[in-house]
């Protein structure tokens, strides 16, 4: 147990915290904007793993490391587009078509992953890039600034995702169309446009986010890779009040647990494996259930529009 | 216009850009528009020329708002023209309509209540910075527009700490500074005090004066003939006629909303007996756990209609509830006829003789989905003269629904019409008639002629005073002033959780109860009358 207090595995176990958020962080922040603008998308999983599948197959098929981002991204970008032309164009219950965009995710990435691979391999990711100078700072420096670019973008997007909703007026459009879309319909404000330019910028982020394990993190594909992670990422923009940075101290609390059942399993701890897995996922219930933040919800959540219809 | 030039717009096609020219006639002609099932605008016509203000005028599901929508774009007319400066206009979508100079200030406020004024404004417009808002420019043109039209308001504000006036006043400078020089104002007037009322008058001579065009829908006919120059009159989704308001009387134009001429409401003297109802100390939390009925005391005697006059909000529909049964009262006493019920469930206030007409019938009143008759059963099902054990018994309830619907003049298909079926006023008539099936000896009435038409809300006060005749004490809730004075043989003012003031029927004004509904006192009430007078 005293090695679980030593300076090393602090450092390792904080850096490993940063890597583990970062998929969350990518898929929450998307979900941020989709759920601003009015559209609860519950099938960020399933972008998670089909774009976690197509990053994972272009690197394996010798593409490089940026052409399988890319391709996540387009993913993303189309399911995305499927999910706000059912629930934004279709005006369906929203809910049952973001899980119906889950199990096509799921199932879809499964067959794929078979009939196009077939076995468990790994690919070479993304590499770590140390920053120089920086990455010298004692204790922080190794947490910070020792990891691979995918990190690094995950985290810049917080500021910037944040500056996009409070200061321009896109993010006006969107938190408008979100609130009262019938308001934003009356200033000529095209609120099914909005919601496609939200939804599938959230969903292109969720295939950021798939890449961010296939190919930067466990870098191999296999049934199921997400493990609900994309779920989890929904639960954050509700934990974090629909805001960038509360998002992203969601991101990090869900990490910190994991990264510590996963060091304590490393070290050789005591702890029954499944318990130790369960940690994170307990964590986050409590969480959601302590920190009501319903209030917050953008008042047109679920409600697809309909002109003059109030 | 107030200090705005056009902008690079960074999206045209989204954003607005200012209107080329001002509108200085607009004229639909013809318009008609279906819905599955309705004929909402049977050949409709209606001009309006700069500087002046147009009422349109009918009851509610006349066609009015239908008619506007399509002149803001939201919906498009089966047939018909709309000609702008003699030009044949299409509006696909509200923007067609802003750029063409068209603002519309909806019943419904279209706000979004968890962001500032300035933000408000700001909403849909290119920024003078590309991308980045600048809402600080935006807020000095909503100091110039305020300045010019007489349109307090603070832009930092957020919209939910607005009080419906000072919204309604954000709706009209965002019209303003899209540069529209048509507005179109739906029911503008529903949800403001007398003195809010009048403060939106001067505002309108001023943008009327400065050449701007209004389109004014009401049902409140003394406002139409204050402020308005020309009247056109719909019915039923057609056009009745127009007149020029100083030519027409407010009998002709009541008999072209409904189509007959009205009864006069024939008000005897109230002979008050004993108390039928004592509320003392009352205290109810309201939805956000925040103390909204802070401390009522009423009375109402057998053979007295006491109205509560107010502003929507000041705690009258948590008041209502509280004695329903709906909400829990935190402090004080309800007593009917010396028992108490103050916490009693639902069952023994009405053994104990009392009936309600809830605010919002469609949801604590009735259920659409049901007949007429399973409505009328919604709570007497389990009187035995209507059931043995858990059986119902069918001939005698549908006997039952049959004499109420006939005797208080329901038109309705049938009895196993689903209620949603029917009008307002036919509902609120069914409604009432049930809750007077019961004989209550205190009848708790909130907006019993909100949304209905002229016709059944004639019907309506004339029932409520036939049973004050016959004893009942009623305890009549309206936001509707007019309705108040009629009926009550006393006004009790509410404002922000108590009673501010009671007047007798003599002694009732608009203006003194206006200024207690604006939270004034009594003693103001009176100066301010002695003034005007």
């Amino acid at each position: 147990m005293s090695e679980l207090l030593s300076a090393n595995v602090l450092t390792g176990m904080l850096n490993t915290m940063l890597t583990l958020a970062t998929p969350l962080l990518f898929a929450a922040l998307g979900e941020t904007f989709s759920q601003r603008s009015g559209v609860v998308n519950l099938g960020v999983d399933g972008i998670m793993l089909l774009s976690a599948f197509g990053a994972f197959y272009v690197v394996l098929t010798n593409g490089s490391l940026f052409l399988g981002l890319v391709v996540a991204m387009l993913i993303g970008i189309a399911m995305g587009a499927a999910m706000s032309f059912v629930s934004v164009t279709m005006k369906a219950e929203q809910g049952v078509s973001g899980i119906g965009l889950q199990m096509f995710g799921l199932g879809m990435s499964s067959l794929l992953f078979k009939v196009m691979v077939g076995t468990v391999k790994t690919v070479q990711g993304f590499p770590r890039v140390r920053i120089p100078l920086l990455a010298e700072i004692p204790f922080l420096g190794p947490i910070l600034f020792n990891n691979n670019v995918l990190v690094y973008i995950a985290f810049a997007l917080v500021p910037i995702c944040w500056y996009v909703l409070e200061r321009t007026t896109i993010g006006l459009a969107i938190k408008a169309v979100g609130q009262n879309p019938a308001a934003a319909d009356s200033r000529g404000i095209n609120v099914d446009l909005v919601r496609y330019g939200s939804v599938c910028f959230g969903a292109m982020l969720a295939g950021m986010a798939g890449a961010a394990i296939s190919i930067s993190t466990v870098n191999l594909f296999q049934d199921n890779l997400t493990a609900g992670q994309g779920f989890i990422a929904v639960a954050l923009v509700y934990f974090g009040g629909w805001t960038p940075v509360g998002v992203m101290f969601g991101a990090l609390l869900f990490s910190v647990a994991n990264s510590l059942q996963l060091w304590l399993q490393v070290l050789g701890v005591n702890v029954p494996a499944g318990l130790a897995n369960m940690l994170p996922y307990i964590l986050t219930i409590v969480v959601l259930t302590i920190s009501v933040s319903r209030g917050k919800a953008p008042a047109a959540l679920n409600r697809p529009f309909l002109r003059g219809e109030n | 216009m107030a200090g705005r030039q056009h902008l690079p717009a960074v999206w045209s096609h989204m954003t607005p850009d200012l209107p080329a020219t001002r509108i200085q006639h607009m004229e639909m002609r013809d318009i008609v528009k279906t819905f599955p099932g309705v004929r909402a605008n049977d050949g409709v016509s209606i001009d309006v020329h700069s500087g002046e203000v147009h009422a349109l005028l009918g009851e509610n599901g006349a066609g009015k708002s239908t008619l506007m929508r399509q002149l803001y774009g939201m919906y498009q007319p089966d047939s018909g023209e709309i000609r702008i400066n003699d030009e044949p206009v299409q509006f696909r979508r509200p923007l067609d309509a802003i750029r063409a100079g068209i603002g519309m200030i909806h019943q419904h406020f279209m706000l979004v209540p968890t962001m500032t004024v300035a933000e408000n404004v700001a909403l849909g417009q290119p920024s003078t910075r590309g991308l980045r808002l600048d809402l600080d420019v935006v807020s000095e043109r909503i100091a110039t527009l305020s300045e010019e039209y007489g349109l307090r308001v603070d832009p930092e504000a957020a919209i939910w700490q607005l009080s419906v006036g000072e919204q309604q006043r954000v709706e009209i400078i965002k019209a303003l500074d899209l540069g529209a020089s048509l507005i179109i104002l739906d029911e503008p007037t529903a949800v403001l005090t007398p003195q809010e009322v009048d403060d939106l008058f001067v505002t309108l001579r001023r943008m009327v004066a400065e050449g701007h065009s209004l389109l004014f829908i009401s049902h409140k006919l003394h406002e139409v003939l204050d402020v308005t120059d020309r009247v056109t009159v719909l019915r039923d989704g057609a056009s009745v006629g127009s007149r020029a308001t100083k030519e027409t009387t407010r009998d002709e134009l009541v008999q072209m909303m409904v189509g007959r001429e009205l009864g006069d409401l024939e008000i005897r003297e109230a002979s008050t007996g004993e108390a039928a109802i004592e509320i003392s100390g009352l205290r109810v939390l309201g939805d956000r756990g925040e103390e909204i009925v802070r401390g009522v005391d009423l009375t109402v005697h057998h053979g007295e209609i006491l109205g509560i006059a107010g502003v929507s909000g000041n705690g009258q529909r948590e008041l209502a509830e509280a004695l329903s049964g709906v909400r829990e009262a935190t402090a004080g006493r309800v007593k009917i006829d010396g028992t108490e019920i103050t916490s009693a469930p639902l069952n023994e206030r009405v053994a104990a003789g009392l009936s309600f007409v809830p605010e919002e019938r469609m949801r604590d009143g009735a259920i659409g989905e049901f007949t007429v008759q399973e409505n009328v059963f919604l709570h007497d099902h389990d009187e035995p003269e209507f059931c043995r054990g858990i059986f119902l018994k069918f001939p005698q309830m549908a006997e039952h629904a049959e004499s109420l619907v006939s005797q208080f003049a329901v038109k309705t298909p049938g009895l196993d019409t689903p209620l949603k079926n029917l009008s307002g006023g036919n509902i609120q008539k069914l409604i009432l008639a049930r809750e007077l099936s019961r004989e209550p000896r205190v009848l708790i009435a909130s907006q019993p002629t909100r949304g209905v038409d002229i016709g059944a809300s004639e019907y309506i006060h004339q029932v409520l005073l036939e049973q004050r005749d016959a004893g009942m004490a009623i305890l009549l809730i309206s936001e509707d002033l007019e309705e108040i004075q009629t009926l009550s043989d006393r006004i009790a003012v509410i404002y922000n959780g108590r009673i501010v003031g009671t007047v007798e029927r003599s002694e009732a004004d608009a203006q003194s109860i206006g200024v207690l509904m604006a939270g004034g006192s009594l003693q103001q009430a009176h100066q301010e009358t002695a003034e005007r007078d």
